[in-house]
C-alpha cells in the first residue's frame, strides 16, 4: 500500500492468485508415497457470499457449466453455507481424478475473477485420507498464493494433529508453496470437502 | 485485475482536501513559530515525544483504559473464526484479539501498524448482533487497521497538541518570568493568539479527517464482506443502544472515539455534526445503500475495473 492509498484510507482489493492450484496433483503423488494419504477426490472453493442478483447469477452460471462436464460421473456439484455465511461450491470426483478435480475449482475460481468476484474468493481445499482413517485438507489462500495443511482430530472438540500438519509441511515443501507464516493457517472446522 | 471495488471520487477528493488544509496549517504554523520565538525546539521536542509514546504504545492503552482481555481461540472460537476468514480474504496479518466485559455495545481497533494492532469487541455486541452484522463490524474494524488510520489521526492531532502546548508555555513563561517590557509582552499574546487559532482550525479539521476515515473504513468493509446491508443494519442497531445509554457511564468512553466503530454520545444534531468523529448514521446508511446497489449489478466488462 503506497502513501497515497494510507493518506486517502483506500484499501486495493488483493488479486488472487490461482496458478499454484495446478500443483496439487503432484503433491498428491508425493503425498501418497510418503504418508498413505490418498485423495479422496473431494474439493471445494470457499468464498464470501456476496448480496445482490449479479453474485447469484455467477454461481448459477459456474454450477450449470461444471455440471455439464460430460465426464463427470458422481452427483452434481453442491452449493453449501457455512455458519460463518462463506459460501462453498463442492465438487465430488473419484480418488484418481485428482487432475479432473483441479479443473473444477480453476473454473470456479475462473469464473468469479472474470465477473469481479475475485477479491472474495477465501480459500479452496482437497481433502485426502489414510487407511486409518485419518483426514488431511490441504487448503489453498488464493491471496497469498499459498498451501497450508489441516488435519482435524476425529472424536468431539475442535483439535487439530499438529503434528501431522508440520510433517506434511515438510514433506511437500519441494512440491507446493506452503505458507510460511504458521498463524495464517486458519482451521476450517467442518468444511464440507474434507 | 477485474473487480467489483470502485473508488469513491468525492470521498477521496474531501479527504484530499482536509489533508491539505491540514498540511497548509502547519506550514503556517511552523513558520510563525520561528519568527516569533527562538526556543521552540524544546517544545517540538516534548510534544513529539509524547506523541510517539503514545502512537508506539496505542494498542496497548486502548486495551488497559477499555478494560480489554486478550482472549484465546478456544475461550471464543466463533469470534477468531470470523477474523481468520477476513484477515485471509483482505491478506491481512491476524490481529490480537480482545474481550471487554462491557454491555454497551462496541468494537474498536488500534495499533502502529498491523503486525501491532488489537482488535477488541465488548461483550454486549456480541450478544446483540448476528454473526453476518458482526462481520460487518469487524471488517470496519480490520478496515481501519489497514489504513492505518492511528498513524494518520495521530500525526494529524500532532499540530493540535503542539498548538496547545504553545498556549500554555506562552501563558506560563509571561507569569513566572514578570519580564514586562513591551515589546515581550506583544511576541507572546501574539503567540497565544496564533495557537489558539490553529488549535481551533485543527481540531475541526481533525473532526473532519476522523468522519471522512470512518466512511472510508465503511466502504472498505462492505466490499470485504460483499454485504454491505449486514454493516448497515449493525450500525442501526448499535447506533440505537448508544443513543439510550445515559452519557454518566460513559465518561471514561470518549476520549477513545475516534477509534470506535460507533461513536459513544447519543443524538447529534445541527452544529454538533462539525464537533463529531464520526458521520451521521443517515450518510453512512446512504453509502452502504449505494454500495450494495453497485454490487448487484451485472458485470459490464471495462466498468468494475479497479483504479
Amino acid at each position: 500500500m503506497g502513501l497515497l492509498d494510507i493518506l486517502l484510507g483506500r484499501t486495493k482489493p488483493v488479486a488472487p492468485d490461482l496458478d499454484q492450484l495446478f500443483a496439487l496433483p503432484s503433491a498428491a503423488v508425493t503425498l501418497e508415497a510418503a504418508a498413505g494419504f490418498r485423495a479422496t477426490g473431494r474439493g471445494a472453493v470457499c468464498f464470501a457470499t456476496v448480496e445482490g442478483g449479479a453474485f447469484e447469477q455467477t454461481h448459477r452460471e459456474v454450477q450449470a457449466l461444471l455440471d455439464a462436464d460430460a465426464e463427470r460421473t458422481g452427483p452434481p456439484v453442491e452449493l453449501t453455507q457455512d455458519a460463518y455465511g462463506y459460501s462453498w461450491l463442492v465438487s465430488r470426483r473419484t480418488p484418481d481424478q485428482l487432475s479432473a478435480l483441479v479443473n473444477d475449482l480453476h473454473a470456479v475460481n475462473s469464473a468469479m475473477e472474470v465477473n469481479g468476484f475475485g477479491p472474495q474468493l477465501l480459500c479452496s481445499l482437497a481433502g485426502f485420507e489414510d487407511d486409518g482413517g485419518r483426514r488431511l485438507a490441504l487448503v489453498y489462500l488464493y491471496k497469498r498464493g499459498s498451501f497450508f495443511p489441516f488435519a482435524p482430530l476425529a472424536g468431539d472438540g475442535q483439535r487439530r494433529d499438529s503434528s501431522l500438519e508440520l510433517q506434511v509441511k515438510s514433506m511437500l515443501g519441494n512440491d507446493l508453496r506452503i505458507e510460511q507464516d504458521l498463524s495464517r493457517w486458519f482451521p476450517v472446522w467442518g468444511a464440507p470437502g474434507l | 485485475m477485474q473487480s467489483r471495488f470502485r473508488s469513491d471520487r468525492r470521498l477521496t477528493v474531501r479527504m484530499g482536501l482536509t489533508l491539505f488544509l491540514l498540511g497548509l496549517l502547519y506550514v503556517a504554523f511552523v513558520a510563525a513559530l520561528i519568527v516569533l520565538l527562538k526556543s521552540w525546539v524544546l517544545v517540538v521536542v516534548l510534544a513529539g515525544g509524547l506523541l510517539v509514546a503514545q502512537y508506539w504504545f496505542s494498542d496497548r492503552i486502548a486495551l488497559y483504559a477499555m478494560h480489554g482481555r486478550i482472549v484465546e481461540r478456544e475461550e471464543y472460537p466463533e469470534l477468531h473464526g470470523v477474523i481468520d476468514r477476513l484477515c485471509a480474504v483482505a491478506d491481512m496479518p491476524k490481529p490480537v484479539v480482545a474481550v471487554s466485559d462491557i454491555d454497551m455495545p462496541n468494537a474498536f481497533a488500534t495499533g502502529r501498524n498491523a503486525d501491532h494492532a488489537v482488535i477488541c469487541v465488548t461483550t454486549g455486541l456480541l450478544r446483540r448482533l448476528e454473526p453476518a452484522e458482526l462481520e460487518g463490524v469487524l471488517a470496519h474494524e480490520l478496515s481501519h487497521v489497514a489504513h492505518k488510520d492511528v498513524a494518520v489521526i495521530t500525526v494529524a492531532s500532532f499540530l493540535g497538541v503542539l498548538a496547545g502546548l504553545m498556549v500554555r508555555f506562552a501563558f506560563y513563561s509571561q507569569i513566572f518570568r514578570g519580564r514586562k517590557d513591551q515589546n515581550t509582552l506583544a511576541v507572546f499574546a501574539g503567540i497565544m493568539g496564533i495557537s489558539a487559532a490553529v488549535y481551533a482550525i485543527s481540531f475541526l479539521l481533525i473532526r473532519a479527517l476522523s468522519r471522512y476515515r470512518e466512511l472510508a473504513a465503511d466502504r472498505a468493509a462492505a466490499l470485504l464482506t460483499g454485504k454491505p446491508s449486514a454493516l448497515a443494519s449493525a450500525l442501526t442497531k448499535v447506533d440505537g443502544d448508544i443513543a439510550r445509554i445515559p452519557t454518566k457511564d460513559l465518561r471514561t468512553a470518549q476520549a477513545f472515539n475516534a477509534f470506535y466503530f460507533s461513536p459513544a454520545n447519543g443524538a447529534e444534531p445541527g452544529i454538533a455534526r462539525f464537533f463529531s468523529t464520526h458521520p451521521s448514521l443517515e450518510q453512512r446508511l446512504d453509502q452502504l445503500g449505494r454500495i450494495s446497489a453497485e454490487l448487484g449489478e451485472a458485470a459490464v466488462p471495462g466498468i468494475g475495473k479497479a483504479d
